[in-house]
């Protein structure tokens, strides 16, 4: 019984981190290029239109359960599978995700990355 | 990809690893929070690895956030992982704690994985994207990393 309340509490902290992790491009997609925003309008405008974007206000969301799923799981279950599990499942769910939802080219470059960095995590973890 | 670019990628991943290292540090100093005793959690924040490690953590959503308004996720995730590689690192030469092969393979592992992604194009194009300060824009003052 242990064992289904720590994987569903890693299934929930990678649904949650990879949804704010696509939210939080989007919304940055949508504001453009903070750099040169910033020279051409100013730091404050920069900031007015990240605050104003939903889909930075539910990404922070998303990233807020992520992180408060993650303290819970780690009260039920093992750090030492709960922290590397989420993690490296992460890398990976992102990249399936950005290609759905954010149309990106994941590309054999980018799965091969997506794929060490997710087998590394885990190898430093155990 | 510029220079300027490159040391923001590099801010996202030295503000994570520093900063999660320095509230580590901190909290084992301030001792467990007890949940009946939630308001310690204020007074945490006076400690100064806390406090540090808050600024720098901040640090990172800033750069994190500035990097993901120019580069695709599927790029700066992996790019930005060296954090882990840092870590065993301060671990190994600042902490001297004893770091297994496995853990060293994990190292060289993710490395591959940066390695990989930083070699290939920072961001997918849209061309029928209409904002003028899309990603794609880049003033002729930030080019070649000026």
């Amino acid at each position: 019984m242990k064992q289904a309340y720590t994987w569903s509490a890693i299934a929930v902290i990678v649904f949650a981190s990879t949804t704010g992790d696509v939210l939080l491009s989007r919304a940055m997609k949508q504001v453009g290029d903070v750099g040169a925003l910033w020279r051409l309008s100013g730091l404050w405008t920069v900031l007015g239109r990240v605050l104003r974007n939903p889909n930075f206000l539910l990404g922070v969301l998303a990233m807020t359960t992520a992180f408060y799923s993650l303290l819970f799981g780690l009260s039920w279950g093992d750090v030492s599978l709960i922290a590397p599990a989420s993690a490296s499942l992460t890398f990976v769910t992102n990249a399936v995700a950005a290609r759905i939802f954010l149309h990106e080219r994941v590309d054999h470059r980018r799965w091969m990355a997506a794929v060490l960095v997710a087998g590394g995590v885990v190898l430093l973890a155990a | 990809m510029t220079f300027r670019k490159y040391l923001v990628l590099a801010g996202v991943t030295l503000c994570a690893s520093i900063g999660d290292s320095l509230l580590s540090r901190g909290m084992k100093q301030v001792g467990s929070i007890s949940l009946h005793h939630l308001s310690d959690l204020i007074l945490a924040v006076l400690n100064p690895s806390v406090a540090l490690g808050i600024l720098l953590l901040l640090g990172f959503f800033a750069s994190y956030m500035t990097a993901l308004s120019w580069a695709d996720l599927t790029y700066v995730l992996p790019a930005t992982s060296l954090g882990y590689v840092l870590l065993t690192l301060i671990a190994k030469f600042y902490l001297h704690e004893s770091v297994t092969t496995s853990r060293w393979i994990g190292v060289l592992l993710i490395s591959s994985g940066v390695g990989f992604v930083t070699q290939g194009p920072a961001l997918t194009h849209h061309p029928q994207k209409a904002n003028p300060y899309e990603a794609e824009y880049e003033p002729a003052s930030m080019k070649d990393g000026q």
